[in-house]
Protein backbone atom coordinates (compact mmCIF):
# COMPACT_ATOMS: atom_id res chain seq x y z
CA UNK A 1 0.00 0.00 0.00
CA UNK A 2 1.86 3.02 -1.37
CA UNK A 3 1.59 5.98 0.78
CA UNK A 4 2.18 8.09 -2.11
CA UNK A 5 -1.41 9.66 -2.58
CA UNK A 6 -2.82 9.50 -6.18
CA UNK A 7 -2.76 13.02 -8.08
CA UNK A 8 -5.44 11.98 -9.26
CA UNK A 9 -8.70 11.83 -7.60
CA UNK A 10 -12.13 11.17 -8.15
CA UNK A 11 -13.14 14.42 -9.16
CA UNK A 12 -16.91 14.49 -7.94
CA UNK A 13 -19.20 17.80 -7.70
CA UNK A 14 -21.82 16.13 -6.09
CA UNK A 15 -23.13 17.99 -3.83
CA UNK A 16 -25.47 16.10 -1.46
CA UNK A 17 -23.91 14.08 0.99
CA UNK A 18 -25.85 10.80 1.55
CA UNK A 19 -27.54 10.09 4.91
CA UNK A 20 -26.48 6.31 5.45
CA UNK A 21 -25.57 4.55 8.34
CA UNK A 22 -24.07 1.73 6.97
CA UNK A 23 -20.47 1.18 8.21
CA UNK A 24 -17.20 2.03 7.13
CA UNK A 25 -14.70 -1.19 5.27
CA UNK A 26 -12.84 -1.50 8.57
CA UNK A 27 -16.60 -1.28 10.45
CA UNK A 28 -15.90 2.37 12.14
CA UNK A 29 -18.70 4.83 12.31
CA UNK A 30 -18.84 7.44 10.27
CA UNK A 31 -17.03 9.91 12.64
CA UNK A 32 -15.15 7.54 15.02
CA UNK A 33 -11.48 7.49 15.34
CA UNK A 34 -8.93 4.40 14.86
CA UNK A 35 -8.06 2.80 17.87
CA UNK A 36 -5.21 5.27 19.45
CA UNK A 37 -2.25 4.07 21.88
CA UNK A 38 0.65 6.54 22.62
CA UNK A 39 3.41 5.92 24.79
CA UNK A 40 5.95 8.74 25.59
CA UNK A 41 10.04 8.41 26.78
CA UNK A 42 10.29 5.70 24.53
CA UNK A 43 14.27 6.25 23.62
CA UNK A 44 16.69 6.57 26.29
CA UNK A 45 19.40 8.59 23.92
CA UNK A 46 17.19 11.19 22.43
CA UNK A 47 16.01 14.18 24.55
CA UNK A 48 12.83 13.76 24.37
CA UNK A 49 10.76 10.94 22.66
CA UNK A 50 7.32 9.26 22.08
CA UNK A 51 5.58 5.96 19.84
CA UNK A 52 2.14 6.29 18.45
CA UNK A 53 -0.17 3.89 17.30
CA UNK A 54 -2.47 4.86 15.04
CA UNK A 55 -4.96 2.05 13.84
CA UNK A 56 -2.37 0.61 12.00
CA UNK A 57 0.07 3.25 11.73
CA UNK A 58 3.20 2.61 13.92
CA UNK A 59 5.58 5.99 14.39
CA UNK A 60 8.27 6.72 16.33
CA UNK A 61 9.79 10.39 17.15
CA UNK A 62 12.83 11.56 18.37
CA UNK A 63 13.11 14.83 19.61
CA UNK A 64 16.77 16.91 20.27
CA UNK A 65 17.97 19.60 21.67
CA UNK A 66 17.62 22.60 21.80
CA UNK A 67 21.34 22.64 20.42
CA UNK A 68 23.56 24.31 18.55
CA UNK A 69 23.01 24.48 15.01
CA UNK A 70 24.81 22.75 12.15
CA UNK A 71 25.33 24.56 9.34
CA UNK A 72 25.62 27.60 11.13
CA UNK A 73 24.46 29.74 8.42
CA UNK A 74 20.95 28.22 8.75
CA UNK A 75 20.10 29.35 12.25
CA UNK A 76 18.24 32.47 12.82
CA UNK A 77 19.53 34.80 15.00
CA UNK A 78 16.43 35.64 17.12
CA UNK A 79 15.06 32.79 17.60
CA UNK A 80 15.14 28.66 17.06
CA UNK A 81 15.08 26.34 13.98
CA UNK A 82 11.90 23.48 14.26
CA UNK A 83 13.68 20.93 11.90
CA UNK A 84 11.52 17.54 11.02
CA UNK A 85 12.58 14.90 9.53
CA UNK A 86 9.67 12.65 8.01
CA UNK A 87 11.00 9.33 6.75
CA UNK A 88 9.46 5.96 5.86
CA UNK A 89 11.01 2.76 6.83
CA UNK A 90 11.16 0.53 3.64
CA UNK A 91 9.16 -1.81 5.08
CA UNK A 92 6.40 -0.07 6.17
CA UNK A 93 4.58 -0.17 3.22
CA UNK A 94 4.09 -2.92 0.41
CA UNK A 95 5.75 -3.33 -2.32
CA UNK A 96 9.23 -1.75 -0.37
CA UNK A 97 9.69 1.65 -0.53
CA UNK A 98 13.27 3.00 -1.12
CA UNK A 99 15.11 4.58 1.76
CA UNK A 100 16.03 7.43 -0.31
CA UNK A 101 14.49 10.78 0.84
CA UNK A 102 11.56 11.73 -2.02
CA UNK A 103 9.77 14.82 -2.58
CA UNK A 104 6.89 13.94 -0.62
CA UNK A 105 9.43 12.73 2.67
CA UNK A 106 10.40 16.46 2.34
CA UNK A 107 7.42 18.23 1.82
CA UNK A 108 5.95 16.24 4.86
CA UNK A 109 8.59 17.01 7.24
CA UNK A 110 8.25 20.83 6.40
CA UNK A 111 4.05 20.29 6.98
CA UNK A 112 5.24 19.01 10.13
CA UNK A 113 7.29 21.85 11.21
CA UNK A 114 5.10 24.73 10.40
CA UNK A 115 2.15 22.69 12.46
CA UNK A 116 4.33 22.70 15.39
CA UNK A 117 6.05 25.50 15.14
CA UNK A 118 2.56 27.79 16.44
CA UNK A 119 2.99 25.52 19.24
CA UNK A 120 6.94 26.05 20.50
CA UNK A 121 7.96 28.82 22.57
CA UNK A 122 11.27 29.15 19.91
CA UNK A 123 12.40 32.59 20.10
CA UNK A 124 13.54 31.61 23.73
CA UNK A 125 16.37 29.87 22.20
CA UNK A 126 18.34 32.14 19.22
CA UNK A 127 20.69 30.68 17.54
CA UNK A 128 19.80 26.86 17.80
CA UNK A 129 17.99 24.66 16.36
CA UNK A 130 15.56 21.50 17.86
CA UNK A 131 15.37 18.10 15.73
CA UNK A 132 12.51 16.35 15.23
CA UNK A 133 13.03 12.63 13.77
CA UNK A 134 9.87 10.80 12.50
CA UNK A 135 10.27 7.37 11.39
CA UNK A 136 7.47 5.66 10.02
CA UNK A 137 7.65 2.01 11.13
CA UNK A 138 3.91 0.64 9.42
CA UNK A 139 1.94 3.18 7.37
CA UNK A 140 -2.03 2.61 7.13
CA UNK A 141 -2.78 6.31 5.55
CA UNK A 142 -2.62 9.30 7.80
CA UNK A 143 1.31 9.01 8.83
CA UNK A 144 1.60 12.74 8.92
CA UNK A 145 -1.38 12.88 11.59
CA UNK A 146 -0.09 10.13 13.15
CA UNK A 147 3.38 12.18 13.19
CA UNK A 148 2.12 15.34 14.49
CA UNK A 149 0.33 13.71 17.43
CA UNK A 150 3.57 11.80 18.35
CA UNK A 151 6.15 14.95 17.64
CA UNK A 152 4.25 16.75 20.40
CA UNK A 153 4.46 14.44 22.64
CA UNK A 154 8.36 13.79 22.15
CA UNK A 155 8.26 18.07 22.63
CA UNK A 156 7.10 18.16 25.60
CA UNK A 157 8.68 15.02 26.99
CA UNK A 158 12.25 16.94 25.91
CA UNK A 159 11.16 19.84 27.75
CA UNK A 160 10.31 22.25 25.48
CA UNK A 161 8.35 24.53 26.59
CA UNK A 162 4.71 24.79 24.54
CA UNK A 163 1.79 27.21 24.41
CA UNK A 164 -0.39 23.76 24.24
CA UNK A 165 -0.26 20.62 22.42
CA UNK A 166 -1.24 19.90 19.17
CA UNK A 167 -3.23 17.18 17.93
CA UNK A 168 -3.87 16.45 14.17
CA UNK A 169 -6.55 13.87 12.72
CA UNK A 170 -8.03 13.94 9.12
CA UNK A 171 -11.69 14.16 7.76
CA UNK A 172 -12.40 13.67 4.71
CA UNK A 173 -15.60 12.40 2.02
CA UNK A 174 -15.89 8.42 1.03
CA UNK A 175 -18.64 7.35 -0.90
CA UNK A 176 -20.29 10.86 -0.41
CA UNK A 177 -20.34 10.55 2.81
CA UNK A 178 -18.35 12.76 5.11
CA UNK A 179 -16.17 10.27 7.44
CA UNK A 180 -13.35 10.93 10.40
CA UNK A 181 -9.87 9.80 10.34
CA UNK A 182 -9.08 7.86 6.62
CA UNK A 183 -7.63 5.11 6.27
CA UNK A 184 -5.29 4.26 3.81
CA UNK A 185 -8.15 2.57 1.57
CA UNK A 186 -10.55 5.41 2.25
CA UNK A 187 -7.04 7.95 1.43
CA UNK A 188 -7.06 6.54 -2.04
CA UNK A 189 -10.86 5.45 -2.90
CA UNK A 190 -12.25 8.53 -1.75
CA UNK A 191 -13.19 12.29 -3.14
CA UNK A 192 -11.45 14.47 -0.50
CA UNK A 193 -8.85 14.30 2.49
CA UNK A 194 -8.92 17.04 4.60
CA UNK A 195 -6.11 17.06 7.10
CA UNK A 196 -5.98 18.81 10.14
CA UNK A 197 -3.84 19.99 13.14
CA UNK A 198 -5.38 22.01 15.93
CA UNK A 199 -4.01 23.35 19.57
CA UNK A 200 -7.52 22.82 21.49
CA UNK A 201 -6.68 24.98 24.63
CA UNK A 202 -5.79 27.89 21.87
CA UNK A 203 -8.90 26.89 19.82
CA UNK A 204 -6.28 27.41 16.69
CA UNK A 205 -5.96 25.63 13.81
CA UNK A 206 -2.01 25.47 12.74
CA UNK A 207 -1.86 22.77 9.90
CA UNK A 208 -4.84 22.78 6.91
CA UNK A 209 -4.93 20.46 3.56
CA UNK A 210 -7.00 19.38 1.23
CA UNK A 211 -6.48 17.08 -1.44
CA UNK A 212 -10.08 16.34 -4.03
CA UNK A 213 -12.93 18.45 -3.94
CA UNK A 214 -15.62 20.03 -1.69
CA UNK A 215 -18.10 22.08 -2.24
CA UNK A 216 -17.51 24.94 0.42
CA UNK A 217 -20.32 23.88 3.01
CA UNK A 218 -18.63 20.07 3.22
CA UNK A 219 -15.88 21.63 3.46
CA UNK A 220 -16.49 23.47 6.45
CA UNK A 221 -18.11 20.50 8.13
CA UNK A 222 -15.34 18.50 6.98
CA UNK A 223 -12.89 20.61 8.66
CA UNK A 224 -15.33 20.89 11.77
CA UNK A 225 -15.33 17.29 12.18
CA UNK A 226 -11.58 16.84 12.18
CA UNK A 227 -11.25 19.19 15.33
CA UNK A 228 -13.62 17.06 17.06
CA UNK A 229 -11.44 14.44 16.44
CA UNK A 230 -8.29 16.69 17.35
CA UNK A 231 -9.98 17.30 20.84
CA UNK A 232 -10.41 13.03 21.47
CA UNK A 233 -6.81 12.57 20.19
CA UNK A 234 -5.79 15.54 22.84
CA UNK A 235 -7.24 13.39 25.89
CA UNK A 236 -4.95 10.65 24.69
CA UNK A 237 -1.95 13.06 24.19
CA UNK A 238 -2.76 14.38 27.70
CA UNK A 239 -3.03 10.98 29.63
CA UNK A 240 0.23 9.55 27.46
CA UNK A 241 2.17 12.40 29.19
CA UNK A 242 0.44 11.65 32.56
CA UNK A 243 1.14 8.39 32.44
CA UNK A 244 4.84 8.15 32.43
CA UNK A 245 4.59 10.03 36.27
CA UNK A 246 1.88 7.79 37.58
CA UNK A 247 -1.20 8.58 39.45
CA UNK A 248 -1.33 12.84 39.71
CA UNK A 249 -2.17 12.02 43.87
CA UNK A 250 1.06 10.55 44.66
CA UNK A 251 3.02 13.29 42.97
CA UNK A 252 4.67 15.78 45.33
CA UNK A 253 8.11 18.08 45.41
CA UNK A 254 9.79 19.07 47.92
CA UNK A 255 11.52 21.70 46.95
CA UNK B 1 -9.00 35.98 40.16
CA UNK B 2 -9.25 32.24 41.73
CA UNK B 3 -6.67 29.30 40.62
CA UNK B 4 -7.86 27.16 38.60
CA UNK B 5 -6.04 23.76 39.87
CA UNK B 6 -5.08 22.16 43.39
CA UNK B 7 -1.78 23.10 44.78
CA UNK B 8 0.60 20.04 43.21
CA UNK B 9 -1.85 19.08 40.27
CA UNK B 10 0.14 17.33 37.22
CA UNK B 11 0.00 20.24 34.26
CA UNK B 12 0.77 19.86 30.92
CA UNK B 13 1.47 22.69 28.48
CA UNK B 14 -1.23 24.81 27.85
CA UNK B 15 -3.43 23.89 30.78
CA UNK B 16 -4.75 27.11 32.59
CA UNK B 17 -3.62 27.45 35.91
CA UNK B 18 -4.73 30.64 36.98
CA UNK B 19 -7.20 33.30 36.00
CA UNK B 20 -7.09 37.23 36.74
CA UNK B 21 -4.07 39.36 37.54
CA UNK B 22 -0.33 37.39 39.54
CA UNK B 23 2.91 37.53 39.00
CA UNK B 24 3.87 34.68 36.71
CA UNK B 25 6.71 32.17 37.67
CA UNK B 26 8.64 29.76 36.22
CA UNK B 27 7.76 27.55 33.43
CA UNK B 28 3.74 29.35 32.31
CA UNK B 29 3.15 32.51 30.09
CA UNK B 30 0.07 34.87 30.14
CA UNK B 31 -2.65 34.05 27.66
CA UNK B 32 -5.17 36.63 27.19
CA UNK B 33 -6.42 36.72 31.42
CA UNK B 34 -5.35 33.49 31.44
CA UNK B 35 -1.70 31.71 33.13
CA UNK B 36 -1.11 29.13 31.53
CA UNK B 37 1.61 26.12 31.96
CA UNK B 38 4.49 26.07 29.15
CA UNK B 39 5.76 22.74 30.52
CA UNK B 40 4.93 19.04 32.05
CA UNK B 41 4.97 19.73 35.68
CA UNK B 42 3.69 20.27 38.79
CA UNK B 43 1.96 23.61 39.59
CA UNK B 44 3.35 25.53 42.70
CA UNK B 45 0.39 28.13 43.69
CA UNK B 46 2.14 30.69 45.99
CA UNK B 47 0.75 33.70 47.86
CA UNK B 48 0.95 35.94 44.71
CA UNK B 49 2.57 33.84 42.11
CA UNK B 50 2.03 30.91 40.53
CA UNK B 51 4.72 28.73 38.46
CA UNK B 52 5.47 25.18 37.43
CA UNK B 53 7.82 22.80 38.69
CA UNK B 54 9.28 21.20 35.60
CA UNK B 55 9.65 17.38 35.35
CA UNK B 56 10.78 17.53 31.84
CA UNK B 57 13.25 20.36 31.52
CA UNK B 58 16.89 21.21 29.53
CA UNK B 59 19.20 22.89 30.90
CA UNK B 60 19.00 26.88 30.95
CA UNK B 61 21.96 28.63 32.08
CA UNK B 62 22.59 31.08 34.37
CA UNK B 63 25.02 33.30 36.07
CA UNK B 64 26.70 31.33 39.01
CA UNK B 65 26.11 27.44 37.54
CA UNK B 66 28.69 24.70 38.14
CA UNK B 67 28.60 22.59 35.46
CA UNK B 68 30.75 19.65 33.74
CA UNK B 69 31.51 19.67 30.07
CA UNK B 70 33.69 18.58 27.27
CA UNK B 71 35.99 20.89 25.24
CA UNK B 72 34.70 20.23 21.82
CA UNK B 73 37.37 23.19 20.03
CA UNK B 74 39.73 25.37 20.32
CA UNK B 75 39.19 29.02 18.82
CA UNK B 76 41.89 32.00 19.05
CA UNK B 77 41.80 32.68 23.26
CA UNK B 78 39.27 30.54 23.90
CA UNK B 79 37.88 26.62 24.71
CA UNK B 80 34.63 26.15 23.30
CA UNK B 81 33.12 23.70 25.83
CA UNK B 82 29.51 21.41 25.35
CA UNK B 83 27.69 21.93 28.49
CA UNK B 84 24.25 20.37 26.87
CA UNK B 85 22.77 24.14 26.69
CA UNK B 86 21.02 25.71 23.80
CA UNK B 87 24.35 27.16 22.62
CA UNK B 88 28.03 26.30 23.13
CA UNK B 89 29.59 28.00 26.01
CA UNK B 90 33.25 29.83 25.64
CA UNK B 91 36.01 29.22 27.92
CA UNK B 92 38.25 32.16 27.57
CA UNK B 93 42.63 31.91 28.44
CA UNK B 94 42.22 34.77 31.17
CA UNK B 95 39.56 32.48 32.91
CA UNK B 96 41.58 29.13 32.43
CA UNK B 97 45.42 30.45 33.49
CA UNK B 98 44.60 33.85 35.60
CA UNK B 99 46.96 35.64 32.98
CA UNK B 100 45.77 37.41 29.67
CA UNK B 101 46.23 35.15 26.24
CA UNK B 102 49.29 35.69 24.40
CA UNK B 103 49.90 34.03 20.87
CA UNK B 104 52.99 32.13 22.03
CA UNK B 105 50.46 29.68 24.79
CA UNK B 106 50.37 26.34 23.58
CA UNK B 107 46.05 26.35 24.51
CA UNK B 108 46.09 22.14 23.88
CA UNK B 109 48.80 21.77 26.63
CA UNK B 110 46.38 23.50 28.90
CA UNK B 111 42.77 22.00 27.69
CA UNK B 112 42.68 19.96 24.31
CA UNK B 113 40.05 18.49 22.74
CA UNK B 114 38.06 15.81 24.61
CA UNK B 115 38.94 17.07 27.79
CA UNK B 116 36.57 16.99 30.41
CA UNK B 117 36.33 19.92 32.73
CA UNK B 118 34.05 21.19 36.20
CA UNK B 119 33.38 24.85 35.58
CA UNK B 120 31.31 28.09 36.44
CA UNK B 121 29.45 30.06 34.35
CA UNK B 122 31.07 33.46 35.30
CA UNK B 123 28.98 35.65 32.67
CA UNK B 124 26.63 35.08 29.80
CA UNK B 125 27.45 37.73 27.05
CA UNK B 126 25.97 39.98 25.48
CA UNK B 127 24.45 37.22 22.73
CA UNK B 128 23.74 35.01 25.59
CA UNK B 129 26.37 32.66 25.31
CA UNK B 130 28.13 31.13 28.41
CA UNK B 131 31.23 31.87 29.74
CA UNK B 132 32.99 30.28 32.05
CA UNK B 133 35.92 29.99 34.17
CA UNK B 134 37.59 26.98 35.78
CA UNK B 135 39.45 29.43 38.42
CA UNK B 136 38.62 28.43 41.90
CA UNK B 137 38.52 25.17 44.24
CA UNK B 138 37.17 22.16 42.68
CA UNK B 139 37.29 23.47 39.17
CA UNK B 140 39.29 22.40 36.26
CA UNK B 141 40.34 19.42 33.98
CA UNK B 142 39.05 16.44 35.31
CA UNK B 143 41.60 13.81 35.67
CA UNK B 144 40.03 10.73 37.48
CA UNK B 145 36.40 9.47 37.40
CA UNK B 146 33.30 9.38 34.88
CA UNK B 147 30.36 10.94 34.09
CA UNK B 148 26.74 10.25 34.00
CA UNK B 149 23.68 12.30 32.71
CA UNK B 150 20.86 13.01 34.51
CA UNK B 151 17.65 15.40 33.96
CA UNK B 152 18.72 19.14 34.55
CA UNK B 153 15.24 19.97 36.09
CA UNK B 154 15.41 17.64 38.77
CA UNK B 155 19.25 18.81 39.38
CA UNK B 156 17.32 20.06 43.14
CA UNK B 157 16.44 16.66 43.89
CA UNK B 158 19.75 15.18 43.65
CA UNK B 159 21.20 17.94 45.83
CA UNK B 160 18.07 17.66 48.11
CA UNK B 161 17.82 20.10 51.36
CA UNK B 162 21.28 22.07 51.76
CA UNK B 163 22.88 19.14 50.24
CA UNK B 164 21.35 16.49 52.34
CA UNK B 165 20.74 14.04 49.35
CA UNK B 166 23.70 13.79 48.03
CA UNK B 167 25.84 14.08 51.29
CA UNK B 168 24.28 10.86 52.13
CA UNK B 169 24.99 8.95 49.17
CA UNK B 170 28.71 10.70 49.78
CA UNK B 171 28.72 9.17 53.25
CA UNK B 172 27.30 5.97 51.94
CA UNK B 173 29.51 5.27 48.71
CA UNK B 174 32.61 7.27 49.57
CA UNK B 175 32.80 8.49 46.41
CA UNK B 176 33.47 12.11 45.05
CA UNK B 177 30.71 13.49 43.54
CA UNK B 178 30.41 16.27 41.73
CA UNK B 179 27.02 17.75 40.68
CA UNK B 180 26.47 20.27 37.76
CA UNK B 181 23.51 22.17 37.19
CA UNK B 182 23.14 21.08 33.28
CA UNK B 183 22.59 17.36 34.04
CA UNK B 184 26.37 16.14 33.93
CA UNK B 185 27.65 13.88 37.10
CA UNK B 186 30.93 13.39 38.22
CA UNK B 187 31.76 10.18 39.70
CA UNK B 188 35.53 9.22 41.11
CA UNK B 189 35.40 6.76 43.63
CA UNK B 190 37.82 4.36 45.27
CA UNK B 191 36.43 0.96 43.63
CA UNK B 192 34.20 0.04 40.94
CA UNK B 193 31.66 -1.19 43.53
CA UNK B 194 31.31 1.94 45.00
CA UNK B 195 31.08 3.89 41.79
CA UNK B 196 28.42 1.64 40.85
CA UNK B 197 26.33 1.83 44.06
CA UNK B 198 26.16 5.68 43.61
CA UNK B 199 25.42 5.48 40.08
CA UNK B 200 22.26 3.17 41.13
CA UNK B 201 21.85 5.73 43.70
CA UNK B 202 21.26 8.18 41.10
CA UNK B 203 19.50 6.31 38.88
CA UNK B 204 17.03 5.61 41.87
CA UNK B 205 16.74 9.62 42.34
CA UNK B 206 15.95 10.37 38.74
CA UNK B 207 13.09 7.71 38.07
CA UNK B 208 11.46 8.42 41.31
CA UNK B 209 12.31 12.41 41.98
CA UNK B 210 8.25 13.52 41.39
CA UNK B 211 7.34 10.79 44.13
CA UNK B 212 7.23 12.00 48.09
CA UNK B 213 9.37 10.73 50.76
CA UNK B 214 12.39 10.02 48.49
CA UNK B 215 15.41 11.03 50.96
CA UNK B 216 13.73 8.16 53.14
CA UNK B 217 13.69 5.42 50.26
CA UNK B 218 17.16 5.97 49.14
CA UNK B 219 18.58 5.93 51.89
CA UNK B 220 16.81 2.41 52.68
CA UNK B 221 18.10 1.67 49.05
CA UNK B 222 21.68 1.84 50.01
CA UNK B 223 21.18 0.31 53.21
CA UNK B 224 20.29 -2.46 51.19
CA UNK B 225 22.78 -2.50 48.14
CA UNK B 226 25.61 -2.41 51.03
CA UNK B 227 24.27 -5.78 52.81
CA UNK B 228 23.78 -7.13 49.25
CA UNK B 229 27.27 -6.23 48.81
CA UNK B 230 28.74 -8.14 52.39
Amino acid sequence: MSKVKKKTKKRTTKKTTKKTTKKRYDGREANELRPIKIESGVLPNADGSAYIEMGRNKVLVGVFGPREMHPKRFSKPDRATLRCRYHMSPFSVSPRRSPAPSRRDTEIGMVMSWALEPAVFLDRYPRSVIDVYAEVLEADGGTRTACINAATVALVDAGIPMRDLVASCAAGKVDGRLILDLGDVEDKEGEADVPVAYMPKLEKVTLLQMDGVLPPEEFKECINLAIEGCKQIYEIQREALKKKYGITDEEEAEE
Amino acid sequence: MSALLENRDLVVPGDALYEGRIRIGDNTYRSQERVCATRLGLVNYNKNMVSVIALEAGFNPLTGDLVVGDVIDIGLGKWIVDIDAATNAALNVPDAIDAPFRTDIDMPSILDIGDTVVAKIVDLDRRRTPILSILGRDLGKVTKGFTIRFTPSKIPRLIGRNGSMVNMILRATGCNIAIGQNGRVLINGRTREQEEMAVSAIQKIEREAHISGLTNRVQEYLRQLKEEKR
